[in-house]
């Protein structure tokens, strides 16, 4: 028997995407309202498992055509090379350094290399949960 | 300039040989590498005037200063002998692999890649004054050892050796280690400069002798002495340029060097002058009597250099002898040593060049296939000829030199007073002798068994032809040296082996020249060493015309007696036993383990807790129990209830969903929103993976658990939930110091520039965890993709290796 999901397809299409703006919104407000990286990370997750009940596997890999093992490795070598950057300014491991800035559109905003270290974290946790489940998901 | 970083500069070279390797297939990759030690060794060269004169240059990297550890290339004669040995050598070996591994057929990138990474760490075994990078390093020689003899990995022997090997001398630097930590304990610093200065104050600890015997032991399993020497025959596997290089000129001299950079530490010991001293001759004496047995070109090579390391050891044993008695008999044991060590480098690399060159033209190193190959390799043979000549100690090579030396010192032996070696000292140039007569068999047997004679009847694997000229020039050149060395050693003398000399001896020469040793070829008809080498030619001479004769003497000792099958039956031994006793516990399966890990927290918390008596509960401080908390746990314990009584693993999958979403409704509750919405997240998450994985477990009911198994798990999820409540009550009721977390909401905004806390210790208060963390997590990933990517049979073979 086919089941019929019009409704879930239809509101996921919507759905997914209301998800993923409000994981970035929090990855970015992380630093000083709740949220963070691992947050928005598993957020983002949680919205491609939506897409992944809602369609089949192959749907969703040809709508995200992303290798997730190669984001995971983006992503830690990111974070390691954030905390690893501090060496070439003469401080300890894993100094992070931030100002304020003036920008256009956003005003007053405040720049943190902290904020990449997060973006490193965000693709870590994206990449190997749908690795995880991609893998245990393709596997008959 | 800072040549500590040369050190590190063959390691970078071997970052760009891969590269060079694939771009570049028109030029054989080796003359790439060629160019890395032929500038080192001329700048090295450039070192000799000052220590020539007795001086010393540093150059100093700090590496962890916290601990006192830091790169230190200390450059006096020792080091720089060793650095030009290292260089030299590693140059013509280089030149003759270009010609001996063929570019279109081997994995060049792999080889020379491997064979940097041993140049820069061999140059950092000899040049580090801080022991731990010494120790560094010195395992690092072990690791591209053991890659180069696995070079041909696909061999099941050279797998063996090369982890046969690693294991011997891992092992031996392990226990280095300790010693050298125990130095560091003793000494206050981890500079040998420094402890040697110190050293006056060490004899008499408690730690001294310990530090010595596990000092010795590093020494020894590098330098494969006996009983270790195992891993050197069977490290011949690796291709002969590995051979020459590592396993006769370089590495397994790095032990050598460690007994003779310690020797005015230890000097003082008597321990210290028995050990070197009688296990070198032993070890001497034993791998000699053993080459003979061989048949294997590389083998008799390989024991003959167990034999002739153990000649230097022995005398670097007797040199220390000087530090008791100060008297001219006993300074030529010094001397010697090192003048052997310059020697044997120079005959044995050779003769290590031409046993792969007969490899190369002639397809094998049987020694009873070949014979007759002098009219064909009419060079070849003349390299191995003064290079065995040298080897048997006959002039005019420079191996006699050093031989009559050797057995001068071996008879002053006779006359040090002290530690008993006034009545045992007589054995040792017995011994000495006996083992010189067994060399000079196995040098004439190497060299007049593979040129001389018949040819073999039966066809050999390849036509036989004389090597290319290009393979040729290394192996030429050493044989020149040999016979260069012996018309000038006081040359040799003065500029390389009195500067090691005395820096082996600061506490008896102040500037090389001071060193009175002449070295001449003729002493006289009056001296015994003379009438000694008389003596080997005779006797060694009618031993080995008689040789096949006697030769099946060897087969008396059954196998299962050598030191090979000892070492083959603990590693056996150790791979089964361990398996069988992991097997006992290791059952497969998840619950198992998790019933060890909860067992294992239950019982050790709750002793804790009440041995300390930890155990404190302070109603005052909890907070007011609300009415939305009090329907929440209802919900809780509903939940839990169901995930336990669920007849389908769905229901209960979705139960523990409940548990989930509750557990974070007590955040909301409490206000911690970050967990709240992680937690919310987190188990929307997890129950979607659950939900895709289910359907590959078993079902429910086909646990084929006992009821009694039952009660063990319900005492245990028991004791683990008493243990969690406990600790929770326990510490919240009470603080051992003061909480971090005033800390925090002072700093959160002038330090890290934030304003969540929870997500600032995530990134920057705490971010070694969260590193480590999202470590795990891809690691996790990548291991649930291979595993199911691989899909490994459930029953694979237990052994590895086969």
């Amino acid at each position: 028997m086919k089941t019929n999901d019009v409704i879930l397809q239809t509101t996921t299409k919507v759905v997914f995407f209301i998800i993923f703006l409000f994981s970035i919104h929090i990855f970015f407000a992380g630093h000083y309202t709740p949220g963070g990286g691992f947050v928005g990370g598993l957020l983002t997750t949680g919205a491609i498992v939506l897409l992944l009940l809602a369609f089949d596997l192959k749907t969703v890999q040809k709508a995200l055509p992303f290798n997730f093992t190669i984001m995971t490795g983006i992503g830690l070598l990111l974070a390691l090379g954030t905390a690893a950057g501090a060496i070439f300014f003469n401080v300890p491991f894993f100094t992070h350094a931030f100002d304020y800035f003036t920008l256009p559109l956003f005003g007053e905003t405040s720049l943190h290399t902290a904020m990449v270290f997060d973006a490193g974290v965000f693709l870590v946790v994206v990449g190997s949960a749908i690795t995880i489940i991609q893998s245990i998901g393709g596997d008959s | 300039m800072e040549f500590v970083l040369l050190i590190f500069l063959p390691i970078l070279a071997a970052f760009f040989i891969p590269t060079l390797y694939k771009r570049i297939r028109g030029i054989h990759t080796g003359w790439f590498v060629l160019l890395v030690p032929v500038l080192l060794f001329a700048y090295y060269m450039s070192f000799i005037r000052t220590t020539m004169d007795g001086g010393h240059a540093v150059s100093e990297l700090q590496w962890i200063p916290s601990l006192g550890i830091s790169f230190v290339s200390y450059i006096d004669g020792l080091s720089l002998l060793f650095s030009l040995l290292i260089t030299g050598i590693g140059a013509l070996v280089v030149l003759y692999s270009i010609f001996y591994l063929d570019k279109n057929k081997e994995k060049l990138g792999n080889f020379y890649v491997y064979l940097l990474l041993f140049m820069s760490a061999m140059l950092g075994v000899v040049q580090s004054d801080n022991v731990i990078s010494l120790y560094l390093f010195w395992e690092l020689t072990s690791i591209s050892s053991f890659l180069l003899i696995g070079y041909w990995f696909t061999l099941d022997r050279s797998r063996f050796g090369a982890l046969k090997s690693m294991m011997i001398t891992v092992f031996g630097g392990l226990m280095m280690l300790g010693g050298f930590i125990l130095l560091g304990i003793m000494g206050g610093t981890f500079s040998i400069r420094e402890l040697i200065a110190g050293s006056s104050t060490f004899v008499g600890h408690e730690f001294f002798i310990l530090a010595l015997v596990l000092i010795l032991l590093g020494a020894f399993t590098k330098s494969a002495q006996f009983p270790f020497y195992i891993w050197l025959p069977d490290a011949m596997e690796a291709p002969t340029p590995v051979s020459a290089y590592l396993h006769s000129a370089t590495m397994v001299k790095a032990g050598l060097y460690l007994v003779a950079r310690f020797t005015p530490i230890f000097a003082a010991s008597e321990v210290w002058i028995w050990l070197v001293t009688g296990i070198g001759l032993l070890t001497l004496f034993w791998g000699s009597l053993f080459a003979v047995k061989q048949t294997d070109l590389k083998a008799i090579l390989a024991f003959s250099t167990v034999s002739q390391l153990g000649l230097i050891m022995s005398l670097l044993g007797a040199g220390a002898i000087t530090f008791h008695a100060n008297e001219a008999i006993f300074s030529f044991a010094m001397f010697a040593a090192i003048f052997h060590l310059i020697n044997h480098a120079t005959f044995k690399g050779s003769l290590f060049m031409i046993a792969g060159i007969v490899d190369h033209e002639t397809g094998t190193r049987d020694i009873r296939k070949l014979g007759g190959l002098m009219s064909i390799m009419p060079v070849s043979f003349t390299v191995a000829f003064i290079g065995s000549m040298s080897m048997a100690g006959l002039p005019p090579f420079n191996g006699f030199l050093s031989k009559e030396m050797f057995l001068q010192s071996m008879l002053a032996i006779r006359h040090f007073e002290l530690f008993n070696f006034a009545t045992w000292g007589v054995i040792f140039p017995v011994i000495a002798w006996v083992a010189s007569v067994f060399t000079f068999i196995y040098s004439f047997y190497f060299v007049f068994k593979t040129f001389a004679g018949k040819r073999n009847d039966a066809p050999l694997p390849l036509q036989p032809h004389e090597a290319p000229a290009g393979m040729l020039i290394s192996p030429v050149i050493l044989a020149t040296l040999v016979v260069v060395i012996f018309f000038i050693p006081n040359v040799v003398g003065k500029w390389l082996v009195k500067p090691a000399v005395m820096a082996i001896q600061p506490y008896q020469y102040g500037h090389p020249s001071e060193i009175a040793v002449h070295v001449s070829a003729w002493h006289g008809f009056a001296s015994p060493e003379l009438w000694m080498t008389v003596g080997i030619i005779i006797i060694g001479g009618l031993l080995y015309l008689s040789l096949s004769k006697w030769q099946k003497v060897y087969d008396v000792q059954p196998e299962y007696l050598s030191l090979n099958s000892f070492y083959d039956s603990t590693m056996n031994f150790s791979e089964k036993g361990m398996n069988r006793l992991s097997r006992i516990y290791m059952t497969g399966l998840i619950r198992t383990y998790l019933l060890y890990i909860f067992a294992f927290i239950s019982v050790t918390t709750i002793a804790v807790l009440f041995i300390q008596d930890a155990f404190v509960v302070d109603m005052d401080s909890f907070s007011k129990v609300s009415a939305y908390g009090v329907i929440n746990a209802i919900i809780l314990l509903l939940a839990v209830a169901f995930v336990l009584l669920s007849k389908t693993r769905l229901g209960a999958i979705i139960s523990l969903g409940a548990v989930g979403y509750s557990v974070a409704l007590f955040f909301v509750i409490f206000k911690a929103p970050d967990l709240a919405l992680t937690q919310l997240v987190i188990e929307t998450v997890s129950v979607a993976l659950f939900l895709l994985a289910f359907q590959h477990l078993p079902k429910l009911s086909d646990h084929g658990e006992k009821k009694s198994n039952k009660l063990v798990n319900a005492i245990i999820a028991l004791g683990i939930g008493v243990t969690v409540t406990l600790v929770a009550l326990s510490s919240h009721s009470q603080k051992l110091v003061a909480s971090i977390s005033q800390y925090y909401k002072d700093t959160v905004a002038t330090e890290a520039g934030g304003g969540n806390i929870v997500n600032v210790i995530l990134v920057d208060y705490r971010g070694f965890d969260t590193l480590f963390e999202i470590a795990v997590l891809a690691i996790a990933g990548i291991g649930v993709l291979g595993m199911i990517k691989l899909r490994l049979a459930r029953k694979e073979n237990p052994d590895e290796n086969k």
